[in-house]
C-alpha cells in the first residue's frame, strides 16, 4: 500500500510565546519546533499499516528549510523517503492555501491512503486533511482511532462526541485524520537515523507548484488573551501558598 | 445577503451547540443588518424544522432527502452546496461539531473559501465582522477576517449562552436536496458507546484532574495523594488517557464527562478549550501550573504559577494539618 503521511512541523508545546512586532504572527527567534503531535501518531499508524501491508510512506511537509529536521525525523522513524515543499513566506497560509499546495505535490504520486493528523497545535484549524481530500477527489474521513485495510476499501473507527464512535467503510484512495494517542509511538532508532541520511527529500518549491495560495481569510492580529476573570494568584513559596490556599477554599469557597 | 445558521441533528435530536450557534448568528446578522435564516438538513425533519421556526429567525429551511438519514459528509456537503447556490448567504455559521469539523471545510472549498473554524467571540465595528480564534490551544487569540463571501464559520463549544426561543413562528421551507446513491461514497455504520462507565465524575464533590504537566506516569502518586486526602475523584485532561496512564473513562473534556464540582484542582493542565467546556461549570477552580500564561488561569478562581511537585505535597501537607 503506497501511504503519504502530511506532517507539519510546529513551535514545541513548551515554547515561550512572544508576538512579533508586526503583531501577525510569532517572534520566532528563539522558539525550538517539533513534528505536530496528532500528525506524529499519523505517522506511527503509516508505519504500522506498511509493516503489516508492506508498500512504501512517503512523508510530505509543506514548511520553510527548518522543516528539515521534522523530515529527517520522519525518515528516520522508518518513512522511505520524504516531499518538502518549501515555503518562505512570512507567518502562516490558511488551511486552504497549504491544502492547494500540498494537492499539487500528491497529485503526481497517486497514493492509496493519505493521512494526517487531526489538527496542528498551532494554528487549530483542523481542515488541511478533509480540503486535501476535497481537491483530490478522495473520499475523507476525521479524527479515525482504528485504521483497517478491506482490499481497495478502509474500514475506519471515528471519534464522534459524548463517548460515542462510528466505523464507516470508505473506498481507496482515501484522507484520513487520525487522532492522537491511538498508538504507541515509537523512537528513532540509531540505524534508523543513519539510514535517514541516505534516504530522498524531493523539495518542490512553493513556486513551482503554481498553486493558488491567495488567501480566503485574512489574520489581522495576534495577542495574549485578556483576562476577563479576577483569578486570585496566589504568591509565596509553596509552604506559603499552600496555606493561603487552604484558608481561602475554608474560609472564603466554604468548600473544604 | 442573510446570515444562514446550519443547525445540526442526529436520530431526530438536536445537537445543543446548534443553538449557541444560532446566538453567533443573532450577532452577527444584528450587526450586518441582515436577516437571521437556518437551516437543518436530514430525512424525516419536519417536527425538528417546525421547533426551530419558534426561535427569532425570519425562515428557516428544512433540507430533506432519504440519502440524508445519516450522515454522510458527501450527502451534507453536495445538499448544503445547493442550498449556499440558491440562497446566497453573506454568512454560513456551523456549531464547530464534530461533524462539522467532518464536512465543513469540504463545503467552504467547493467555494473557494477556507472555514473559520472555531470561532470564540465576534466584534462588530461598523458593519464588519471580525472572528477571534484561539492558537496554540487557547494561549494566544488571533483577530480573523473572511476575504470575499460567502463566509464560513464555526463557533466552538460554550462561547456563546444558547439561543431562546420567542415571537411569531418562522416560515418553514421545504427544500429537497438533489442526490443520486452514487455520490455517497462512504459506507457509515450504526454509531455506537463502548462499554459503560463505570465512574461518574458528575457526582464527585472534589476532582483532583491532572495533565502534561506531571510528565511521567510514574508522578501520578503525587496528585493521587491530594485526590486521597480530599476524599476526591481523580480525573484527567486528555492526553494523560490517550497516553493510558489513567482510564478514558477519568477524562474531563469535549471529549470525556463533563463535570461542575464544589472544588476543581486543575494540575499541570494548560487549558486548552476542550478541556475547559468539560469544567468551567465547577463551584470553586484552583490552578497550578507553571506557564503563567496558561488558558487555565483565566478560567480559574485561584492561581498557583509554579511547580507542581513542590505545591502540591505542600497542599497536602496543609489539609493534613487542617483535619489534624
Amino acid at each position: 500500500m503506497k501511504i503519504i503521511v502530511s506532517v507539519k512541523q510546529v513551535p514545541a508545546r513548551d515554547s515561550a510565546l512572544r508576538v512579533n512586532s508586526a503583531g501577525k504572527w510569532l517572534d520566532e527567534s528563539d522558539i525550538t519546533y517539533e513534528m505536530n503531535e496528532p500528525d506524529a501518531y499519523a505517522l506511527e499508524e503509516a508505519l504500522q499499516l506498511k509493516e503489516k501491508l508492506g508498500g512504501e510512506v512517503v512523508v510530505l511537509c509543506a514548511g520553510p528549510q527548518r522543516a528539515g529536521q521534522t523530515i529527517r525525523e520522519a525518515l528516520a522513524k522508518g518513512a522511505d523517503r520524504a516531499i518538502h515543499v518549501e515555503m518562505d513566506e512570512e507567518g502562516p497560509l490558511d488551511a486552504l492555501a497549504t491544502a492547494r499546495l500540498l494537492a499539487k505535490a500528491v497529485a503526481p504520486e497517486s497514493p492509496e491512503l493519505i493521512l494526517t493528523g487531526l489538527q496542528s497545535d498551532d494554528l487549530g484549524y483542523g481542515q488541511t486533511g478533509v480540503i486535501l481530500a476535497e481537491l483530490l477527489g478522495y473520499a475523507h474521513a476525521t479524527i479515525v482511532m482504528e485504521v483497517e485495510p478491506q482490499g481497495s476499501a478502509v474500514r475506519v473507527k471515528r471519534e464522534l462526541e459524548d463517548g460515542w464512535f462510528q466505523n464507516v467503510v470508505l473506498p481507496l484512495p482515501a484522507v484520513l485524520t487520525i487522532q492522537s494517542g491511538i498508538k504507541k509511538l515509537r523512537y528513532a532508532t540509531l540505524m534508523g537515523i543513519k539510514k535517514a541520511k541516505t534516504k530522498e527529500v524531493k523539495t518542490l518549491s512553493a513556486g513551482q507548484l503554481a498553486a493558488d495560495t491567495s488567501s480566503t481569510t485574512v489574520m489581522d492580529r495576534v495577542y495574549l488573551p485578556q483576562r476577563s476573570k479576577q483569578t486570585q494568584i496566589l504568591t509565596g513559596d509553596a509552604k506559603q501558598v499552600a496555606h493561603q490556599l487552604v484558608e481561602k477554599l475554608k474560609f472564603e469557597a466554604r468548600v473544604l | 445577503m442573510s446570515v444562514l445558521v446550519i443547525l445540526e441533528e442526529r436520530g431526530g435530536k438536536w445537537n445543543r451547540l446548534s443553538f449557541e450557534a444560532l446566538a453567533a448568528g443573532e450577532r452577527i446578522a444584528g450587526a450586518l443588518g441582515a436577516p437571521l435564516q437556518a437551516a437543518v438538513i436530514g430525512a424525516g425533519i419536519e417536527k425538528l424544522a417546525n421547533e426551530a421556526a419558534t426561535y427569532k429567525i425570519a425562515k428557516i429551511f428544512a433540507v430533506e432527502h432519504d440519502l440524508l438519514a445519516r450522515y454522510t459528509p458527501d450527502g451534507h456537503t453536495a445538499a448544503l452546496e445547493q442550498l449556499i447556490k440558491a440562497q446566497q448567504p453573506k454568512v454560513v455559521v456551523f456549531p464547530h461539531t464534530y461533524q462539522v469539523r467532518d464536512f465543513g471545510p469540504k463545503l467552504s472549498t467547493r467555494f473557494g473559501k477556507a472555514l473559520i473554524s472555531d470561532v470564540v467571540d465576534i466584534k462588530t465595528a461598523g458593519g464588519q465582522v471580525t472572528f477571534i480564534r484561539q492558537l496554540f490551544q487557547g494561549k494566544l487569540n488571533s483577530d480573523v477576517r473572511a476575504a470575499g463571501e460567502p463566509e464560513f464559520v464555526s463557533i466552538q463549544a460554550g462561547a456563546f449562552r444558547a439561543a431562546e426561543p420567542g415571537g411569531e413562528a418562522a416560515p418553514v421551507e421545504k427544500v429537497a436536496a438533489e442526490l443520486e446513491p452514487s455520490q455517497i461514497r462512504t459506507k457509515p455504520e450504526e454509531p455506537f458507546r463502548e462499554a459503560q462507565r463505570s465512574v461518574d465524575l458528575s457526582a464527585a464533590d472534589i476532582i483532583v484532574s491532572v495533565g502534561r504537566g506531571i510528565k511521567e506516569k510514574e508522578n501520578l502518586p503525587v496528585v493521587e495523594q491530594l485526590a486521597s486526602v480530599l476524599g476526591a475523584e481523580l480525573a484527567a485532561s486528555r492526553p494523560i488517557c490517550d497516553n493510558g496512564w489513567l482510564p478514558m473513562e477519568r477524562q474531563v473534556g469535549s471529549s470525556g464527562q463533563t463535570v461542575s464540582p464544589k472544588v476543581y484542582f486543575a494540575i499541570g493542565i494548560s487549558g486548552a478549550i476542550q478541556h475547559l467546556v468539560g469544567m468551567k461549570g465547577s463551584k470553586t477552580i484552583v490552578a497550578i501550573n507553571k506557564d503563567e500564561n496558561a488558558p487555565i488561569f483565566e478560567a480559574a478562581d485561584y492561581g498557583v504559577v509554579g511547580d507542581l511537585f513542590e505545591i502540591v505535597p505542600a497542599i497536602v501537607e496543609e489539609i493534613r494539618k487542617a483535619k489534624a
